[in-house]
C-alpha cells in the first residue's frame, strides 16, 4: 500500500497486493468465499456490490422497457393487455428509478469517497453493509411482483392515489419495498455524509474535496431530508388501502391532490439526488482530459448547494393541470425556471475548463461530452415545460417521457458510463479494450437519440404517455422510436460482454497506477486495482491537496483520560 | 436445388414476407382538429389561448436554440482547436469571478424576460368568469360524462364513450380510420365563439380533460371540482384524450368537442332537450321480462361489455356474470348493490350514474342471458330503493 510510507519518508515499496504485512490481516487472514461478500465491511467490495447490483437492475428495467417499446411498435395491441402494460411502464419507472439509478451512484459513491479523501474507509462499515443488502429483499418484491395475483402495480411510478386504492397485493409489496429501499439510502447518505465531515486526510479541507465528494455531500443531504416525505406519502396510501383511513380518499374527506403535493415534495428534490452526482464525475472526467483544472471550484461548489435548495420550492411543477390558484402557479414557474440559472453556470464552468486546455478523446471524456451535449438539451426542454402555459399542452404527453429520459440516461446514465471507464481500471487493475468503449459510446449515443428525439415531436401533438394504443398518425415516430430503443439495449448487451465482463475476470491490458496523464485526485496515488485496505494511515498530502508526500504526523493532542475528557498537551 | 434448400428458401421467403406485412403500418391522413400524420410541432390553435401557446413555445424554442447554437459552436470550436492531437497546449486558468457573475446575471435576465409573456398567458387561463356557456365533465372509468349546467342547453346531459368497434379493433391489433381510438358516440356540442367553461370532476379516480387544438387541459380529480375555459375560434371537429393514468382503459377515454355555429348549437340543445324528455325513464313503470332485456342488453353493450365480454365470461380479475352464483342469487339485492356501489375498491366501478330503468334492465339481462335462466325481472323501483 504505497499511502503507508517506511519511515524514510518517500513512497515506499509493497508488495504484489498492495498490503502492508505488518499491518493488514496478519490476525484474521483476508476475507474470501461468500463470507466476503456477505459479511463485507470493506468499501471497494460492497461499492462493487451495488454497481453489479443495480447493472443487473437496469437490465431488468431495460426488458420491462422493451416490453413497453415492443407493444408500441405499431397502433393496436399486438402483445400486451392494457393492464399489463400499465404494470411494464410501471415497474420500468420505479425499478430504473430505485434499483438502478440510486444504488449505482451509491455504489460509485462507497468506492471512490474514501479514496478521494484519503479515508481507510466509509464511517460506518456494518451499516454500510446492511444498506447494501437491505436491496436484495426490495428488488426480489419489486421483481416479483409481476407474480403476484393481479400482477405488478400499475399506477405509474408516481403511484397516485386513489387510482392505487385500486391496484392489488403486489401495491402493498411495492410499498414495503420502497421503505427498505428508502431506509437503505438513508443509512448509506448518514455514512457519507459523517465520512465526509470527519474522516478527511489531514489538510483535505472541503474546498480542497474533489468536486464529486461535494456533490456526494449535497444529494446525501437531500436524500436523508426527502426520503422520509416518500415514506409518509406511501404510507398513507398503505393505511388508506388496508386501515380505514381516507387521506386520498374524497369520499372520506381526503384528498388525492395532497399526495401529489407530498409525493411531488420527494420527487422533485429525487430526480437531483439523481443526477448531481452525475456532475460530479463530469468534473472529474472533463479536467483530466482537458488536462487543466477545473475551472470555477468554488462557482461550481455553490451551484451545486443552490440547485439542491432550489430543489425544494419547485415541487408542484408537476401538477401545473392539477389546478392551482394562479399565484402558484406563477410561484412554482418562477422558482423552476431560477434553476435554469446554476445548472447554466456548471454547463459553462465545464465548457471553460475545456476552453484552451490539451484534449484528448478516450472513451470516458466522449461520455463525458455526450453528456454535456445530450443532457443541455433535455435542460433545455425542461425550461419550457417549467412555463406553465406551455406545460398545459405537455402535461402527461410525450414531451415529459423526452425530457426526463434526456436528463436521466443521457444525463445520469452517460456520467455513470464515463465514471466506469474513468475508474474502473482503478476497480479491477485492467484497462478496457478502447475500440469496445468507443463502439459502446457511438451507437449508444446514435440508438438513444433515435429513441426519444421523435418523442419530443409525439407530445407536441399531443400523444399521450402511459397509453398501450394510440391514433395512427404517431405510428412512424413511434416505430423509430421502437427501434432505438432495442439498438440502445443491444448497446448495453455489448458493454456488458466487451467491457464489463473482461475487466471483472482480468481479461485486459495491465492497468498502471495513473493511466489518465491529465487526471488528479488521492484516487491515483493508489495502485491499480486498488489493494483491499487503502490509507489505513492518513496520508500527508500536499497544498493542493491531490497527492502524498509523506505520513501525517501524529496528532499532538492526547489519548482522552479515562472518564472521557481530553487532556491536550 | 435440393428439395431441403427449396423448404428453406420458402421458409425464408414467407418470413419476409410476414416481416414485411407486420412492417407495413396501416395508412392513415391527418385528422383535422386531431393528430396529422408525423406532427412535429403543436396543433395549430383553435382558441386565443392556444395561440398564445404556440407563441410561447417558439418564443422558448427559438431563444433555446439560439443559446445551444452558441454554447455548443463554442464547445464544439473547442474539441476541435484545443486537442492535444493538434498541438494545443494547456493553459493555466482555472477562475474568473468576473465571467462567473457575468454567466449567472445574464441568464438571470433572459430568465426574468421570457417570465414576462408568460406570466400574461398563466393569468388569461385562470380567469374563467363571465363563462357563456358552463359545462360540466365527469371522468368515470373509462368515458366521460358531460353535464350542461348554466347558459342554452342547461339541463342536457349524455355519457361520450369510445366507440365499441374502435376498442375492438384494438384488441384484434387492428386498427382503422383516421379517427382511430378518438370517435364516441356523443360528443360534447359547443356553439363557436363563445367563452365556454369546463368543470372538471371525476367519480373514481383522478382523469383529466385535455383538447389540444383548444389549449385546454384541466385533472378531473375525485370529490373536487376544477376549471377551465375556451373559446373556440372556429366551428369544426376538435379531439382529445384522457391525460391522467387512470386504469387499464386509460387510452380508451377519448373527447370530441363539435365546435358549431350558434344557429346550429341552438337547434341542437333544443332538439336534445325534447329528446330527453321523451326519453325518460317512468320510473313507477313496471316492465315485462322481454323488452327489459332487450333494453339490457343496450345498456350491457355500452357499459359492462368491456370488461365482462361479449360472453359474460370475464377474465382474470373480472368476474364472469355467466353462471354467476351472485347473478343466479334468489336474493336480487346482492347483484344490485354491487352494480350500485361497485366492488374490489372500484376495480368493479359503481354505476350509481345510470338510471334507475337501465340498471334494472341490465341487471335483468345478466339474469336471463348466456346460460343464465332465472326468469327473474328487477324493475326500476327496485333498484330506486335500493339506493337509500
Amino acid at each position: 500500500m504505497s499511502a503507508v510510507i517506511g519511515p524514510s519518508g518517500h513512497g515506499g515499496t509493497v508488495d504484489a497486493a498492495g498490503h502492508d504485512h505488518e499491518l493488514a490481516h496478519e490476525h484474521h487472514g483476508a476475507p474470501h468465499g461468500w463470507r466476503r461478500w456477505v459479511y463485507a465491511t470493506n468499501h471497494k467490495d460492497i461499492g462493487t456490490m451495488y454497481l453489479l447490483f443495480s447493472f443487473t437492475m437496469f437490465m431488468v428495467g431495460g426488458l420491462l422497457a422493451l416490453g413497453i417499446r415492443t407493444e408500441l411498435f405499431h397502433p393496436g395491441l399486438q402483445f400486451v393487455n392494457p393492464q399489463l402494460f400499465n404494470q411494464l411502464t410501471t415497474m420500468h419507472g420505479l425499478i430504473m428509478v430505485f434499483g438502478a439509478i440510486m444504488p449505482a451512484f451509491v455504489g460509485f459513491a462507497n468506492w471512490m469517497v474514501p479514496l478521494q479523501i484519503g479515508a481507510p474507509d466509509m464511517a460506518f462499515a456494518r451499516m454500510n453493509n446492511l444498506s447494501f443488502w437491505l436491496l436484495i429483499p426490495a428488488a426480489i418484491m419489486i421483481v416479483g411482483s409481476f407474480f403476484m395475483p393481479g400482477g405488478a402495480p400499475a399506477a405509474g411510478w408516481t403511484l397516485y392515489a386513489p387510482l392505487t386504492l385500486q391496484m392489488g397485493p403486489s401495491m402493498d409489496a411495492g410499498i414495503f419495498a420502497l421503505h427498505i429501499l428508502g431506509a437503505s439510502s438513508i443509512m448509506g447518505s448518514i455514512n457519507i455524509i459523517v465520512t465526509i465531515l470527519n474522516m478527511r486526510a489531514p489538510g483535505m479541507t472541503l474546498m480542497k474535496m474533489p468536486l464529486f465528494c461535494w456533490t456526494w455531500l449535497i444529494t446525501a443531504y437531500l436524500l436523508i431530508a426527502v426520503m422520509p416525505v416518500l415514506a409518509g406519502a406511501i404510507t398513507m396510501t398503505l393505511t388508506d388501502r388496508h386501515f380505514g383511513t381516507t387521506f386520498f380518499n374524497p369520499g372520506g374527506g381526503g384528498d388525492p391532490v395532497m399526495y401529489q403535493h407530498i409525493f411531488w415534495f420527494f420527487g422533485h428534490p429525487e430526480v437531483y439526488i439523481m443526477i448531481l452526482p452525475a456532475f460530479g464525475i463530469i468534473s472529474a472526467v472533463i479536467p483530466a482530459f482537458a488536462r487543466k483544472r477545473l475551472f470555477g471550484y468554488t462557482s461550481m461548489v455553490y451551484a451545486t448547494a443552490s440547485i439542491a435548495i432550489l430543489s425544494f420550492i419547485v415541487w408542484a411543477h408537476h401538477m401545473f393541470t392539477t389546478g392551482m390558484p394562479v399565484t402558484g402557479q406563477l410561484f412554482f414557474m418562477y422558482a423552476t425556471m431560477l434553476i435554469a440559472v446554476p445548472t447554466g453556470v456548471k454547463v459553462f464552468n465545464w465548457i471553460a475548463t475545456m476552453w484552451r486546455g490539451s484534449m484528448t478523446f478516450e472513451t470516458p471524456m466522449l461520455w463525458a461530452v455526450g453528456f454535456i451535449f445530450v443532457f443541455t438539451m433535455g435542460g433545455f426542454t425542461g425550461l419550457i415545460l417549467a412555463m406553465a402555459p406551455i406545460d398545459i399542452q405537455l402535461q402527461d404527453t410525450y414531451y415529459v417521457v423526452a425530457h426526463f429520459h434526456y436528463v436521466l440516461v443521457a444525463g445520469s446514465l452517460f456520467a455513470m458510463f464515463a465514471g466506469v471507464y474513468y475508474w474502473g481500471s482503478k476497480w479491477t487493475g485492467v484497462m478496457y479494450r478502447e475500440s469496445a468503449g468507443k463502439f459502446h459510446f457511438w451507437t449508444s449515443l446514435i440508438f438513444f437519440n433515435l429513441t426519444f428525439f421523435p418523442m419530443h415531436f409525439l407530445g407536441l401533438a399531443g400523444m399521450p404517455r402511459r397509453y398501450a394504443d394510440y391514433p395512427m398518425q404517431f405510428t412512424d415516430f413511434n416505430m423509430i422510436a421502437s427501434i432505438g430503443a432495442f439498438g440502445f439495449g443491444l448497446s448495453q448487451v455489448y458493454f456488458f460482454f466487451a467491457v464489463v465482463l473482461p475487466m471483472m475476470r482480468g481479461k485486459g491490458e495491465r492497468a498502471s497506477q495513473h493511466p489518465w496523464e491529465g487526471a488528479e485526485g488521492l484516487e491515483w496515488e493508489v495502485p491499480s486495482p486498488a489493494p483491499f485496505h487503502t490509507f489505513e494511515t492518513p496520508p500527508q498530502l500536499n497544498a493542493a491537496g491531490t497527492k502524498i508526500i509523506g505520513v501525517a504526523p501524529l496528532p499532538t493532542h492526547d489519548i482522552p483520560a479515562p472518564g472521557g475528557t481530553a487532556v491536550h498537551a | 436445388m435440393t428439395m431441403r434448400a427449396f423448404t428453406r428458401l420458402g421458409f425464408a421467403l414467407s418470413a419476409l414476407a410476414a416481416a414485411a406485412n407486420a412492417w407495413a403500418a396501416p395508412a392513415v391522413r391527418d385528422l383535422p382538429g386531431g393528430p396529422a400524420v408525423n406532427q412535429i410541432d403543436l396543433p395549430p390553435p383553435m382558441s386565443q389561448i392556444a395561440a398564445d401557446q404556440q407563441w410561447l413555445h417558439n418564443f422558448m424554442l427559438i431563444i433555446c436554440v439560439v443559446i445551444f447554437v452558441a454554447v455548443f459552436g463554442v464547445m464544439f470550436y473547442s474539441i476541435f482547436k484545443h486537442r492535444r492531437s493538434k498541438g494545443a497546449r494547456a493553459a493555466n486558468f482555472h477562475e474568473s469571478t468576473t465571467v462567473e457573475i457575468a454567466w449567472t446575471v445574464v441568464p438571470f435576465i433572459i430568465i426574468i424576460l421570457m417570465a414576462l409573456p408568460a406570466t400574461r398567458v398563466v393569468v388569461a387561463m385562470k380567469d374563467t368568469s363571465a363563462a357563456d356557456l358552463t359545462i360540466k365533465a365527469t371522468g368515470i372509468q373509462w368515458k366521460w360524462g358531460y353535464d350542461y349546467l348554466n347558459g342554452e342547453g342547461a339541463g342536457i346531459g349524455f355519457l361520450s364513450t369510445l366507440d365499441v368497434a374502435q376498442r375492438e379493433q384494438s384488441d384484434r391489433g387492428k386498427p382503422e380510420g383516421d379517427d382511430y381510438l378518438l370517435r364516441v358516440d356523443n360528443p360534447l356540442v359547443v356553439p363557436v365563439d363563445k367563452k365556454v367553461r369546463i368543470i372538471t370532476t371525476a367519480s373514481d379516480v383522478i382523469h383529466a380533460w385535455g383538447v389540444p387544438s383548444l389549449g385546454v387541459k384541466q385533472d378531473a380529480i375525485p370529490g373536487f371540482v376544477r376549471d377551465a375555459w375556451f373559446r373556440a375560434s372556429q366551428t369544426g371537429d376538435y379531439y382529445g384524450q384522457c391525460y391522467e393514468l387512470c386504469g387499464k382503459e386509460h387510452a380508451y377515454m377519448p373527447i370530441h368537442v363539435k365546435v358549431v355555429s350558434q344557429q346550429e348549437y341552438s337547434a341542437w340543445a333544443g332538439a336534445k332537450v325534447k329528446e330527453a324528455a321523451a326519453r325518460a325513464d317512468d320510473p313507477s313503470k313496471v316492465w315485462e321480462l322481454a323488452p327489459l332485456v332487450a333494453r339490457g342488453e343496450q345498456v350491457y353493450t355500452a357499459n359492462c361489455q368491456v370488461c365482462h365480454q361479449a360472453n359474460g365470461k370475464g377474465g382474470g380479475n373480472i368476474k364472469a356474470l355467466d353462471a354467476s352464483p351472485t347473478v343466479l342469487d334468489a336474493d336480487k339485492t346482492k347483484q344490485i348493490h354491487i352494480v350500485l356501489n361497485g366492488q374490489a375498491n372500484g376495480a368493479m366501478p359503481a354505476w350509481k350514474q345510470l338510471s334507475d330503468t337501465e340498471l334494472a334492465a341490465v341487471i335483468t339481462f345478466t339474469k336471463n342471458h348466456w346460460s343464465n335462466a332465472t326468469g327473474q325481472i328487477v324493475q326500476p323501483s327496485e333498484v330506486a330503493a335500493a339506493r337509500k
